[in-house]
């Protein structure tokens, strides 16, 4: 029997469509595994082993991570880190984008230049003289270290965004603006920022989840426990319930709920926000 | 003449901020590597000492290598499956956005967080991996996947991949939008089989999203640290030590700060090459 084009185009979809599903029902197993870890006892898992029908389901060791293992404090300290860090580096990201895409000077495709290479450079270079550094600032082991080194880090790859952004805004609307007697601060603030809303959207997602799932700076830069990042937490409950990965696993989940709401909700903006970034 | 001082105006804080937490430190870095400093004290001018000891310390070659071993297996399997999928997906599938969801998901987990379940999936008794091998009937197969160093790399690269390829074929996929379907269309009006049309059309035209996703991806395997120190600590034996571990472990673990910061100068210039790579595509991309 002959099979017709149509015939023939509709089998190999329906051969992609199982294979790409296969796949990501494997590729998904680690977060399914883990779920179904987080509601079992070890006991259990010890006994049964993973594929077995659980002998029943606990929530204790969510609570269990989340007061014994201190998540309510650290996931709080990720939060008191990571808004100031975020709302400081898109204020002064914004103002270097608009700096650079709408002045012509000496200098600017160096300085552009300039923060495309800082956003690429490895932590390494910048450990031990910003660890120093805070030091001397009274800032270390405290959330203003983190907070600024992250504000400020975090500028190369936003202004390297926002730039490229407010580039593609016509330069009609602050011609009119400047005839009209506009300062250039109020263009700035009155005519680009708001213009901007839909890449300060994106880059925020982004940077959200980049600075909240940062971790080596919070090992640098703080010693104190209480001040510690979930992600920093999570290596020291690592070290307190070594042998109950069921506990552990919950951990991991419980740090991951800000990120994921994040994603579920703000999605769009987020894979905006990548695709954009990376550069024409 | 007052024009010519408006952008400074906006730049001036931040340019600041930027010299005192990025430039100078990084400079500061370049100097403190040919110093002997332990972080308290003050550092003592020894040239190029550091160095020296760095070329013939097996723990840096085999950190190099780790690292090599980590790009070369970053470029095969997030690349060439990133692009792999990024086609399947960029044609008309049913579910396709729930799939593409799924497989650039573990993107927005944190390397700390992928590498804790990891290690758990890795566990030699009650981990999901060995478990598996078990109940499919290849016992014989289970070890303990961390702790053996001849897999532990692997397995800590294996995380990693997972991670990264997602994010891979999202760019191929925003690549993949941006050629035009009359080219497509045409060139299967011309008789020119999938495999063709993949080679010579769409190929060539990927070529700026090609480069971009090769540098990202070099660059993201000289920067593993946060899997390594959660899975690892770099060992066992070393095994899997990487020069940006290594550096860490060096500088505050072990506050030999001058002898980390030599780590970080080899670190800094082999990614340099990169960085300069993909500078050299935007500016490309500035002048047309």
């Amino acid at each position: 029997m002959e099979l017709t084009i149509k015939q023939k185009k509709k089998i190999r979809r329906a051969a992609i469509f199982t294979a790409l599903l296969l796949f990501v029902l494997v590729w998904l197993l680690p977060v399914f595994g883990a779920l179904l870890t987080s509601f079992r006892t070890m006991d259990d898992l010890m006994n049964n082993g993973f594929w077995r029908m659980p002998e029943k389901i606990t929530f204790k060791n969510f609570g269990t991570a989340w007061s014994e293992g201190r998540l309510n404090r650290y996931l709080l300290n990720s939060f008191i880190i990571t808004i100031p860090s975020l709302i400081g580096t898109l204020a002064l990201s914004s103002m270097v984008g608009f700096a650079l895409a709408k002045y012509k000077f000496k200098g600017n495709m160096a300085l552009y230049l300039m923060f495309v290479a800082g956003m690429l450079i490895p932590f390494q270079i910048l450990l031990i003289p910003v660890f120093k550094l805070s030091n001397e600032l009274g800032i270390y082991n405290s959330y203003w270290g983190l907070i600024m080194i992250h504000l400020v880090f975090q500028m190369g790859f936003c202004s390297f965004f926002l730039r490229n952004y407010m580039i593609t805004i016509p330069d009609e609307l602050s011609e009119a603006a400047r005839i009209d007697g506009a300062s250039e601060f109020r263009i700035f603030y009155q005519i680009y920022l708001p213009l901007s809303k839909p890449a300060l959207a994106a880059l925020g997602t982004l940077e959200f989840t980049w600075i909240f799932n940062d971790y080596i700076w919070a090992l640098v830069l703080l010693r104190d426990d209480k001040l510690k990042p979930v992600t920093a937490g999570l290596a020291t409950l690592k070290g307190n319930f070594i042998t109950s990965w069921s506990v552990l696993v919950a951990g991991a989940i419980l740090a991951t709920l800000p990120t994921i709401f994040v994603f579920i909700f703000l999605q769009k903006y987020f894979i905006k926000g990548l695709t954009m970034g990376s550069g024409k | 003449m007052k024009r010519k001082f408006v952008p400074w105006m906006f730049l001036l804080l931040p340019l600041i901020l930027y010299t005192i937490w990025v430039i100078a430190p990084t400079i500061y870095t370049f100097y403190l590597s040919f110093t002997e400093w332990d972080g308290l004290t003050s550092p003592q001018f020894i040239g190029l000492e550091n160095y020296k000891y760095l070329f013939d310390d097996p723990t840096f070659y085999k950190s190099l290598i780790n690292n090599l071993k980590w790009l070369i297996i970053f470029l095969a399997f997030p690349v060439v499956v990133g692009l792999f999928l990024a086609m399947l997906l960029s044609q008309d599938i049913k579910w396709a956005r729930g799939f593409k969801a799924s497989i650039y998901s573990p993107m927005i987990l944190a390397p700390v967080v992928i590498g804790l379940i990891w290690s758990w999936i890795y566990q030699p008794q009650g981990g999901l991996l060995n478990n598996t091998l078990t109940y499919i009937g290849l016992k014989s197969l289970t070890r303990g996947w961390l702790s053996n160093p001849e897999t532990a790399l692997y397995a800590v690269i294996g995380a990693a991949v997972w991670r990264h390829t997602g994010y891979v074929m999202l760019l191929f996929l925003a690549g993949l939008t941006s050629i035009s379907p009359t080219v497509i269309e045409a060139s299967k009006i011309d008789g020119a089989s999938a495999w063709q049309r993949f080679r010579f059309i769409i190929l060539p035209l990927l070529k700026p999203t090609t480069v971009i996703v090769i540098v990202i991806t070099m660059i993201q395997s000289l920067r593993a640290f946060d899997f390594v120190s959660m899975m690892t600590r770099g060992g066992p034996f070393n095994s899997t030590n990487v020069l940006a571990f290594y550096m860490y472990s060096e500088a505050f673990r072990n506050y030999n700060m001058g002898y980390g910061a030599a780590i970080a100068v080899i670190l800094f210039l082999i990614m340099f090459v990169f960085i300069a790579l993909y500078l050299r595509q935007i500016r490309k991309g500035e002048l047309e």
